[in-house]
């Protein structure tokens, strides 16, 4: 008989830092201990504390060891499933308030991470084996899809969906059940239920998790999708780069198959669906929901001009649907627990709850479920735990690529989809990064700029031509050649190709330069007019210092320049023995390794 | 799948498999294992624990779960057991032999097995 559970976190964050040998030393350990019958060892999706992996819990005392090494496991066997003693040293006790805790009385929903949590989209992961169909199905899985088939008309499915407020998770917010109603009614031989499940935003990974950790929950929600539009086929479009994501959804779908949940007949109803996948090379653009079609069909993925509208002419000229993973793993809970239930979380005109991944300098990097309407404060100074190494908060990036920054005076805003779009921001996927006081904005516009002219296909002039020149005349700023009419250049350029450009890539392309020169413009006045980067950050407004009087000569940093660009001096400090030394402005490439190597604090860079 | 039944019998029997992980359970048995536990047989009262409760189906209701060294080494094996809203129960020099008697009555009937409980026995 099982008597406890060791899960072991296998996401991709702590996959890449060893959980995999970590499970297999457990499973050798437990053999050696005689454990192997009383306890079982289950390979989950993501936790969500990425920073603090691997990451293990062990129930039924509930107890979550961070950051463990193979070392430790023979320890947690022999002490704590053998004796019954929680390796104290290894739990994960941030509670995030002052007073003491006993260490081994803190369950995971008590801290300070997950109290603030309310997890719909992420409930099983990290808490069942996503290759298991067996334990979805303890709970609830496929349930959902059950009592559609059985007891719901197509009509009140989608009229469950639109009362519960649910709006796309992809970036847009489009409400999810009006886009149902739309495509239900158009006549055809075949529709589909496409889910998009390409995830782009550079530091977004919050699909990824839901396919890693819950394949399932997708594979009804979509079968859901389906019964209500009138759809027998489904196609899952997700990136290539994800192996263990597209490896679970295959044993999900293959498992649904062998239960009948996916194929003829499901439930004895007459409603027939079947999945597939197609995978992606990783274009940002595919992830644009016409591209997504085109490149399922085969062809290069190109955006092409709605109307008409995927709801009329979507998948090879069929009426189609097409959501984010994250939408349809809401759908099988706001059936299972009412359009009510969904709509009493959230704010007027966001229901429910997002999941964002947490990244950038922030301490607990990963991913997190809120409600809509939490503040920005909250996430990060609660549940982020704040910003590392005592730095100040500068500003949040939401959106990625399309989106655009929320500075620190707005750090009271409640995140939801209309109140973000009011600041010049937007939703996106739910990619979080957190940029404290050594974030140069102009570079942080420069970085995903760059990004959006690689992915930029090409289609349309505005923004494939229109974003590469923006991106000069930002290198120009940064590499203080600037002017102060360049930068009205910039703004008029934006607006240019966020009016004129096909698809959204290049309609949203311009946000993050856009919202930086709201909230930042002195930012870009520096580096323009006094030829500085406040953050020194940009390499070509910086100049490296030696302090000759702090110097003691040592010459450590001569040591470490990989330029020769340092050299000795004549000139003795008083109180100090040996001549200090001084940088070649013309040598000087700005590395920075002179400053590691300094004790002296003698090094700056202005 | 033809039937909701056919999935709910699915469920049901995986109910109990994944419930050790849910954490909602009323009833806590928590039994020491402690090397002077260990050594005067925990183990398979604490093995006989988990097969008794799961029998009973009240895998969803109890969590069998393993603590440290109590402090009372003599009576060992100890098992306490938790309700909410109850007075903890300990029982002292346990068996598997006992375990049964426990399950029935106590986790199930609710009857405190009064001559296995620590104060008795002293
Ligand atoms: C350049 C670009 C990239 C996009 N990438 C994604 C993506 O990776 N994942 C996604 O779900 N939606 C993405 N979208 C949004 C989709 O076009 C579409 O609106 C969304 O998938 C619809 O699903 P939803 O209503 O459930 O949000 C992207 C849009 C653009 C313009």
């Amino acid at each position: 008989m099982i008597r406890a559970h060791i899960l072991v976190c296998g996401g991709t964050g702590c996959t890449s830092s060893g959980s995999v040998s970590i499970q297999q030393k457990f499973a050798e350990s437990l053999e050696k201990n005689g454990l192997a019958e009383e306890v079982k060892i289950v390979q989950t999706g993501c936790f969500g504390l990425c920073a603090l992996g691997p990451v293990v819990i062990v129930h039924p005392d509930g107890t979550f060891y961070s950051r463990v090494e193979i070392d430790d496991v023979d320890e947690i066997v022999t002490e704590h499933l053998l004796k019954g003693r929680v390796v104290e040293r290894l739990v994960y006790s941030d509670t995030g308030s002052d007073e003491e805790v006993d260490v081994k009385n803190v369950a995971l929903s008590d801290t300070a991470f997950y109290k603030t949590q309310n997890r719909v989209v992420l409930r099983n992961c990290g808490v069942i084996n996503p290759e298991s169909i067996d334990e979805y199905i303890a709970m609830d899985g496929y349930a959902a899809l059950g009592k559609v088939l059985t007891e719901m008309k197509p009509e009140d499915v989608i009229q469950c969906i639109t009362d519960s407020g649910l709006r796309g998770r992809g970036g847009g917010g489009f409400p999810t059940g009006r886009k149902w109603a739309l495509t239900a009614p158009n006549q055809a031989d075949q529709k589909y239920v496409v889910c998009n499940a390409d995830e782009g935003d550079p530091g977004a990974f919050m699909d990824r998790s839901v396919l890693e950790g819950d394949p399932h929950c997708l594979v009804e929600a979509m079968a859901i999708a389906g019964y209500a539009i009138g759809a027998t086929e489904g196609y899952v479009y997700v990136r290539a780069e994800y192996p263990i994501a597209v490896a679970r959804l295959q044993i999900a779908i293959d498992q649904a198959r062998e239960y009948g949940l996916l194929g003829k007949n499901i439930f004895g109803s007459g409603f027939d669906f079947d999945l597939h996948i197609r995978l992606g090379a990783g274009a940002f653009v595919c992830g644009e929901e016409t591209a997504l079609m085109t490149s399922i069909e085969g062809n290069r993925g190109e955006p092409r001009p709605r109307p008409p509208y995927p709801a009329v002419k979507g998948l090879f000229g069929k009426p189609t649907v097409e959501n984010n993973v994250e939408t349809f793993a809401n759908v099988p809970q706001i059936i299972l627990r009412g359009a009510e239930w969904f709509a009493s979380m959230g704010t007027e005109k966001s229901k429910g709850t997002k999941v964002f991944a947490l990244g950038g300098k922030i301490k607990n990097t990963g991913l997190v479920e809120i409600p809509m309407g939490t503040t920005l404060r909250e996430i990060i100074e609660d549940i982020g735990g704040g910003i590392p190494n005592g730095k100040k908060f500068k500003a949040a990036q939401t959106g990625g690529p399309s989106g655009g920054c929320i500075p620190a005076s707005l750090m009271d805003t409640e995140v939801d989809y209309d109140n973000l779009i009011a600041i010049g921001c937007m939703m996106g996927s739910g990619g979080l990064i957190v940029m404290d006081e050594d974030n140069c904005m102009v570079d942080m516009a420069k970085f995903f700029l760059e990004f959006t002219v690689d992915e930029s296909c090409g289609k349309c002039t505005p923004c494939r031509v229109g974003t590469k020149r923006l991106l000069e005349m930002l290198d120009k700023i940064t590499s203080g050649k600037g002017t102060l009419e360049d930068i009205d250049r910039i703004e008029e350029l934006c607006n240019y190709i966020k009016a004129n450009s096909l698809c959204g890539l290049g309609q949203t392309a311009p946000n993050p330069v856009l919202s930086t020169l709201n909230f930042f413009r002195d930012e870009y006045i520096s580096h323009v007019v006094d030829k500085k980067c406040p953050a020194g950050v940009c390499k070509d407004l910086l100049t490296f210092t030696i302090d000759k009087d702090k110097c003691i000569g040592c010459g450590m940093c001569a040591r470490n320049c990989p330029a020769d660009a340092i050299i000795k001096t004549d000139y003795v400090a008083p109180g100090h023995k040996l001549p200090s030394y001084e940088i070649l402005a013309d040598k000087c490439v700005k590395c920075g390794a002179c400053i590691g190597s300094c004790k002296f604090k003698a090094i700056s860079k202005k | 799948m033809k039937s909701l039944a056919e999935l709910q019998a699915i469920k049901e029997k995986m109910k109990g498999k994944v419930a050790l992980r849910e954490g909602s359970n009323d009833i806590r048995v928590v039994v020491g294992m402690a090397t002077c536990g260990i050594a005067v047989g925990a183990r398979p009262v604490l093995n006989k624990f988990v097969e008794e409760v799961d029998k009973a189906g009240l895998a969803g209701r109890v969590v069998v779960s393993q603590t440290g060294c109590i402090g009372v080494c003599q009576y060992e094996p100890i098992v306490e057991v938790y309700e909410a809203g109850k007075e903890k129960v300990t029982y002292a020099k346990m068996t598997a032999d006992k375990v049964e008697k426990i399950v029935e009555e106590h986790l199930k009937g609710g009857k405190v097995v009064s001559e296995y409980v620590l104060a008795d026995i002293k």
